[in-house]
């Protein structure tokens, strides 16, 4: 079992593998160009935002008309934008990567349950995502309906829209058979004496994501092979009749409800949001666990409270619809819904500053961007509430608030959370340490540079600037007053992206640096560091089947030799 | 707080009887989430300093033994509870339910389209004339509306303008033509989707009159520029500009503007959009 037992070529290595390490290193690999593509597409945005009538430098070029970006392909610019950093970015490598590399090295399996299946997975996540960019050559451009995709302007859209629906059939379909395995695994694979309440948090959050996926996800495919009828067959789910588009009167049957899409997919992408965080809110427990020296505060909390945001994320959905003429009652539902799921989301949170008390705090790289995610996806979550209050949310829907509100959560939220992440196991998956002093650079110009981009937006949005707007606001008079905050977003914008050369730099230079031979430089009580080689072992993980006899943060335990106690550590 | 949240973007005046209302619950939201991001924030950064390995190598197994958070939680949830039921809720309830139907209320229809807002006025019958998608003709017609019928006649349409009397309940009934539009009034705290196959109610009272705006903006970055109807939801490549232009006047303004479109009306009808179309 520890070893290699056949010969592999390259094509069944690295290609079609069924080692989940390579699984996840592929998801994370292409999980990171797509969300440099993605911010790409967002650095262009900025540029005619903050100077609508100047010709976009560099890319220019390419887009005819002077250099001049046009309104369509502004839009098409943003739907991709929203979609490709969840759907190809974020959700690939929270879920994808970490979860595939990770997850079964820290319960002590062996590999995935479904190994050929999460190969099917990966490949099926890689097509979808190369269809969906080929939207961007086909006549019309790339969809250009938003990332939510609302009929019926997305049924009646240019030809994009089909390749994003098709698309997103596969992205689906990826994220389906993902979530089998995770589940699968973490219910058979669990090794001896890992309990489900030994299990890390990392674990929890990625079982609970899995669900959401494998719940949430079926009626957005349902509702997207619909969209698909709607715009190539001639039906009408989506669709009432009697519609004048540009003077011409639509023949199209009619009966359908443009509301129904809307319930489907925010069926979908409520639980969504969850998907983006949750993994997030387990990188950053091990990462703090781990440099406060010290057991979490409320394990057990933590838990029932990630169990209980799971199920509550699936009955909120309709908090994103409260202006489309939403009676008392199902509003009233909805919000109160929305606060209840706020409580559990204070209590991780609450959780986590608490797990700082009496601790021995270390500031390296992982640590400061799982410390910045805490005041970052604060700020995210708190502007939430304004926006759950319906009668709030009267004004602040579809503003500038809005955008910078999710923003915090996923941007400085969950991506500072994956950075802790990748700084924290990148000794685990190359054997070789990272560089402290451009990772601390990254951080802090990371940190100012995201707030400069994102807390302008909470200003515009209170001004009551909408978003989408391709001339970032200047037609309206209300912007007036705060137009000028959209040079001071792109400036901020373009040296985040800057900031990033940090982070690509050092990824260059320790992937080329010496193996540094350590197995658990971080003093880490996990599987997997306790119980695995850095980078681990081929196919099987591990030298010897780990056998577990703790809970999973038994940090500074009193009269220890060491101040960690691995899980795997025999008394 | 109210005037942090002014500073901080939110216009300084709200023009509508709803609009504090609306404000307010803004205000105390935003004051929870100042408390406790400041409450948080201090105790965070505190630990951060305190606790520190240079200054506390050995870390402290047991932790904190407090209750406190609990508390903290509940008192969360009791604050939530209060912003539901004492503040969004009513506010909602009045804003589905308290449509005014009266005939003090002044009923108009607004069409949304890509990518402008076509205003229809009943006349001085009360009465909406007939409309149909087939009579629609984007430069003549753009309402589709039927002037053979009865109650036609006398029916009032312009494009992105909107006049409206101050102090007077004002009923919209809301649509839209081919896609998805959110007719807002940001000055007046007012937003709502137009959803196609939909005819959604909205309503709101106007506090403020135009003249009254412009003196009140005199000095600001938007000085001279009165209210809007603004677009909120994503539309098509002219969302940006899908913009319309509301007047308030005092009564007998709107009454004189009402007379003078009439009178346009009973001229002849083939010049009349012009006026409309410009601007």
């Amino acid at each position: 079992m520890s070893t290699d037992y056949h010969k592999e070529s390259f094509f069944t290595k690295y290609i079609w593998s069924t080692d989940h390490k390579i699984i996840g290193l592929q998801y994370g690999i292409t999980a990171l160009l797509w969300l440099l593509f993605g911010f790409i597409l967002m650095m262009i945005m900025r540029y005619q935002l903050a100077y609508p009538e100047s010709p976009i430098p560099i890319v220019g070029a390419l887009l005819g008309d002077g250099g001049l970006l046009p309104p369509e392909m502004y839009n098409s610019l943003g739907a991709m934008h929203g979609t490709i950093m969840i759907f190809l970015g974020v959700v690939p490598l929270a879920f994808g990567a970490f979860g595939n590399y990770f997850l079964p090295l820290q319960i002590g399996a062996i590999d995935m349950a479904f190994p050929k299946l999460n190969a099917t997975s990966y490949w099926m996540y890689f097509v979808g995502s190369v269809v969906m960019v080929t939207g961007f050559f086909v006549p019309g451009g790339a969809a250009n309906s938003g990332w939510t995709s609302y009929p019926p302007l997305s049924n009646i859209a240019t030809t994009g829209q089909t390749v994003w629906l098709c698309g997103m059939v596969f992205l689906i379909t990826s994220s389906l058979l993902g979530s089998i395995n995770i589940l699968a695994t973490v219910i058979q694979l669990r090794t001896e004496g890992m309990n489900w309440m030994r299990l890390p948090i990392f674990v929890w959050v990625q079982f609970i994501t899995a669900f959401l996926l494998l719940l949430a996800f079926p009626p957005l495919e349902a509702a997207s092979v619909l969209q698909l009828m709607d715009r190539l067959a001639g039906t009408s789910f989506f669709m009432p009749s009697g519609l004048v588009v540009s003077g011409v009167a639509l023949s199209n049957a009619g009966g359908g409800s443009p509301l129904l899409w809307q319930h489907l997919f925010w069926f979908l992408a409520h639980p969504e949001v969850y998907v983006l965080i949750l993994p997030a809110f387990g990188i950053v427990v091990e990462v703090i666990a781990n440099n406060t020296r010290k057991p979490i505060w409320g394990y057990k909390s933590i838990v029932y409270a990630v169990v209980f945001l799971g199920f509550m994320s699936f009955i909120v959905w309709a908090h994103h619809m409260f202006i489309t003429g939403m009676g008392t009652s199902m509003s009233s539902f909805f919000q109160t819904t929305t606060m209840i799921i706020s409580i559990p989301s204070v209590v991780i949170l609450t959780a986590l500053f608490m797990s700082l008390w009496g601790a021995s705090i270390r500031y390296n790289t992982p640590m400061l961007f799982a410390l910045g995610f805490l005041p970052m996806f604060g700020i995210g979550g708190l502007t939430g509430l304004p926006l759950g209050l319906a009668a709030a949310d009267i004004y602040l829907h579809d503003t500038y608030y809005v955008i910078g509100h999710f923003h915090y959560v996923v941007a400085p939220g969950t991506i500072f959370a994956l950075f802790a992440g990748i700084y924290y196991w990148f000794p685990k998956m190359t054997g070789k340490r990272m560089n402290e002093t451009l990772g601390k650079l990254h951080f802090f110009f990371s940190l100012i540079f995201m707030n400069g981009v994102f807390l302008p937006m909470m200003a515009q949005g209170l001004a009551g600037v909408s978003r989408r707007l391709w001339d970032g606001g200047e037609m309206y008079a209300h912007a007036a007053g705060v137009l000028y905050l959209n040079e001071v977003m792109s400036i901020s914008a373009w040296l985040l992206g800057m900031t990033q050369i940090f982070f690509i730099v050092n990824m260059i230079i320790s992937l080329m640096s010496k193996k540094t031979g350590e197995s658990n430089p971080w003093g880490a009580t996990t599987l997997d560091w306790s119980a695995t080689t850095s980078p681990p072992l081929g196919h099987g993980n591990f030298e010897v089947v780990p056998t577990v006899y703790r809970g999973p943060y038994e940090y500074s335990v009193p009269g220890a030799d060491k101040d960690f106690t691995p899980q795997n550590e025999k008394v | 707080m109210l005037e942090l949240l002014r500073y901080f973007g939110l216009p300084t005046f709200s023009a509508s009887t709803q609009g504090p209302a609306i404000d307010n619950i803004n205000v105390l939201a935003h004051w929870l989430m100042a408390l406790l991001f400041v409450g948080w924030g201090a105790f965070f950064i505190y630990t951060l300093f305190r606790f520190r390995a240079s200054k506390n190598p050995k870390a402290n197994y047991q932790g904190i033994r407090s209750h406190f958070s609990s508390y903290l939680e509940v008192v969360i949830g009791v604050i939530e509870v209060v912003l539901l039921l004492g503040f969004a809720i009513p506010i909602w309830a009045s804003r589905v339910n308290d449509v005014p139907k009266g005939p003090d209320a002044i009923h108009i229809r607004v069409v949304g389209q890509q990518f402008a807002w076509n205003i229809h006025y009943p006349g001085p019958d009360g009465v909406f004339g007939a409309i149909s998608v087939d009579l629609v003709d984007e430069v003549e017609n753009p309402i589709g509306l039927d002037r053979s019928e009865e109650f036609a006649k006398d029916d009032i349409f312009t494009v992105n303008q909107l006049h409206i009397p101050v102090n007077t309940p004002i009923n919209i009934s809301l649509s839209t033509k081919d896609v998805i539009h959110s007719f807002t009034l940001t000055e007046l705290r007012v937003k709502q989707d137009a959803i196609p196959g939909m005819e959604i109610p909205v309503w709101f009272e106007a506090t403020m009159t135009t003249d009254e705006l412009l003196e009140e903006i005199k000095g600001t970055a938007r000085e001279g520029r009165g209210f809007e109807i603004a677009c909120a939801q994503l539309c098509g490549l002219g969302h940006y500009r899908m913009k319309g232009f509301m007047t308030i006047h005092e009564m007998d303004g709107y009454e004189a503007w009402l007379a003078e479109e009439q009178e346009y009306l009973s001229e002849e009808e083939e010049d009349d959009w012009e006026d409309d179309w410009e601007d």
